[in-house]
């Protein structure tokens, strides 16, 4: 059986995994197996691994937001699938197509109950204020409203201060 | 270098069934924060990171429970120094290698200690002596809600805690026990075990976390998963299993005395022997003799000897305790080995060599149910 990464080296690492709800199978070489970390068959490196191959079917919802940019940190799908980590926290909205059945294939469940910190609504709260703000920009814009524009940009930019100034003090 | 003399704990015969035992290590608990709005110090250039511990590091000292402790930029700290922090399990293998952009914060006692910008803005950790984990979590949990009153971290009501590895997203919670298991090393059944616990969703690693060696018979016994699970849900889960491993390593031990004490008594005895007196020996070798020590300790086979003389010989022959206590000097492994030979030898000076109960004669029913 030939290696799945460099299909040259015979494969000794074979690892079966669900992801997205379907037996994913994988046969690597001891090289490609290394290369990509593969240490721990049990671990999340599987599910890495085969976004990271880009192979058809499982994977047709990563290659959809291939293209796509987080607005935040300005990492790419590309980006995430060399390292698999994020850029920041906003990669979870950029790249959640890719990441759900990702998620779902590597823990427990699909929604925290755990600790919520103290300070979360009143950061909730900003955030919420800013993304319903942002929309409202984006339809003035299209609309070509730009006086009601230009008034949403000062509220956004107001507000984005506020929200920086805590982390100050 | 410190000078203790050996304290005399009077001993009495091993009373089989109530033994003894040193078999959990330690606990520790770690979380994973970050602040939202900024990237996470992988993908973040140098003034972010610079930024992030600017702004993240007087907050933590300022904590009371920092009070007196530690804290130091990691460029700031030289490759010994550095190597000594994760030989106390203080910082991990990754963060020794950061610099500039990166910090430690570390509390008197030793038993908090939070790392700025390893893999996420904060990695901050509880670890204590002894099966505590509960009470570990209480510790990390306090500090936690502290700074996150005063931090804004990344958080989304469906993923909880947002990390830069999707493994870690939810409770960004790793829990895991050191544990001490020569007997199942020495009865081959912890393949089996390791299995097992993998089964059940647990990692199983070495002395130095990820892709380590399970050196001197310790192996840590962590969660796998952080989402879809309360964190004290995740903690029972693992102390359940880790008590079971527990008892599973306590019958060992009885099965090998009643089965086969010639092999035990052997194993200790030679570990005794070398470490007594080699003239050079690797960190390897002696972790793994200074392992069946502890098992000799527990099976009531020394007088003088205690655990707490184990461990500490267990840490300072780690290659940067080695060197640091000895001019903090770089050294060659070969003048390392030769060293730590020296160490040991003055320290078991006073130790006299195990004593060994009589061993029964064998019937050849036994001879073959042991085989
Ligand atoms: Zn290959
Ligand atoms: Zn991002």
């Amino acid at each position: 059986m030939k290696c799945d990464v460099c299909k040259e080296a015979e494969a000794t690492v074979h690892l079966t995994q669900i992801v997205s709800g379907a037996m994913q199978k994988i046969d690597l070489c001891e090289t490609c197996a290394k290369a990509k970390g593969v240490s721990d068959p049990t671990g999340f490196s599987l599910a890495d691994l085969l976004l990271g191959l880009g192979q058809e079917g499982s994977t047709s919802s990563a290659s959809l937001v291939a293209e796509m940019r987080c607005p935040g940190c300005g990492m790419t799908q590309t980006d995430f699938k060399k390292s698999g980590r994020l850029g920041c926290s906003q990669c979870y909205d950029t790249f959640v197509d890719g990441l759900a059945p990702l998620l779902k294939s590597m823990h427990k469940g699909e929604q925290h109950i755990g600790k919520t910190p103290p300070g979360h609504s009143e950061n909730m709260a900003f955030a919420e204020r800013l993304k319903v703000l942002r929309r409202d920009l984006d339809h003035a814009i299209k609309s070509e409203h730009f006086e009601t524009a230009a008034e949403l940009r000062d509220r956004i930019k107001k507000l984005e201060q506020e929200s920086r100034a805590k982390i100050k003090t | 270098m410190p000078k203790s003399k050996p304290e005399h704990i009077p001993s009495g015969p091993p009373t089989p069934g109530e033994l003894p035992d040193n078999i959990v290590i330690s606990s520790r608990v770690r979380l994973a924060r970050n602040l939202q709005g900024h990237p996470f110090p992988g993908w973040a250039k140098k003034p972010d990171r610079l930024r992030i511990v600017e702004v993240v590091r007087p907050i933590v000292q300022e904590t009371s429970d920092m009070e007196g402790g530690f804290s130091e930029t990691m460029d700031n700290l030289s490759a010994i120094e550095k190597q000594v922090l994760v030989e106390r399990h203080l910082i991990s293998r990754e963060h020794a290698a950061k610099n500039v952009g990166s910090a430690i914060v570390i509390n008197r006692a030793g038993t908090l200690a939070v790392m700025i910008n390893e893999e996420d803005h904060m990695r901050m950790q509880a670890i204590m002596p002894g099966f505590h984990l509960h009470q570990v979590y209480q510790l990390i949990d306090q500090l936690d809600s502290k700074l996150g009153a005063k931090l804004p971290f990344a958080f989304s009501p469906k993923l909880g805690f947002l990390t830069a590895c999707p493994t870690n997203v939810g409770t960004g919670m790793r829990a895991s026990a050191m544990i001490h298991l020569p007997a199942l090393v020495l009865t081959d059944h912890i393949n089996k075990i390791v299995q097992a616990v993998n089964k059940l969703g647990l990692a199983v690693r070495g002395l130095y976390g990820e892709g380590t060696e399970a050196l001197g018979n310790l192996f840590q016994i962590s969660n796998q998963t952080t989402l879809g699970e309360k964190e004290s849900d995740i903690l029972d889960r693992l102390v359940k299993v880790i008590a079971e491993i527990v008892k599973h390593e306590q019958n060992a031990r009885l099965t090998l005395l009643e089965k086969n004490p010639r092999m035990v008594y052997d194993h200790v005895g030679r570990a005794y022997g070398i470490l007594a007196n080699a003239q050079t020996i690797t960190s390897k070798e002696t972790m793994n003799l200074l392992s069946m020590l502890s098992l000799g300790i527990d099976l009531g086979l020394f007088d003088e000897l205690t655990h707490a003389m184990v461990d500490q010989l267990f840490m300072d022959t780690q290659p940067a305790h080695l060197q640091r206590n000895h001019n903090n000097q770089k050294m060659a492994a070969e003048d390392r080995d030769g060293l730590r030979a020296d160490y040991i030898r003055a320290k078991l000076l006073g130790i006299k060599r195990p004593k060994f109960a009589p061993i029964p004669k064998k019937t050849q029913d036994d001879k073959e149910e042991s085989k």
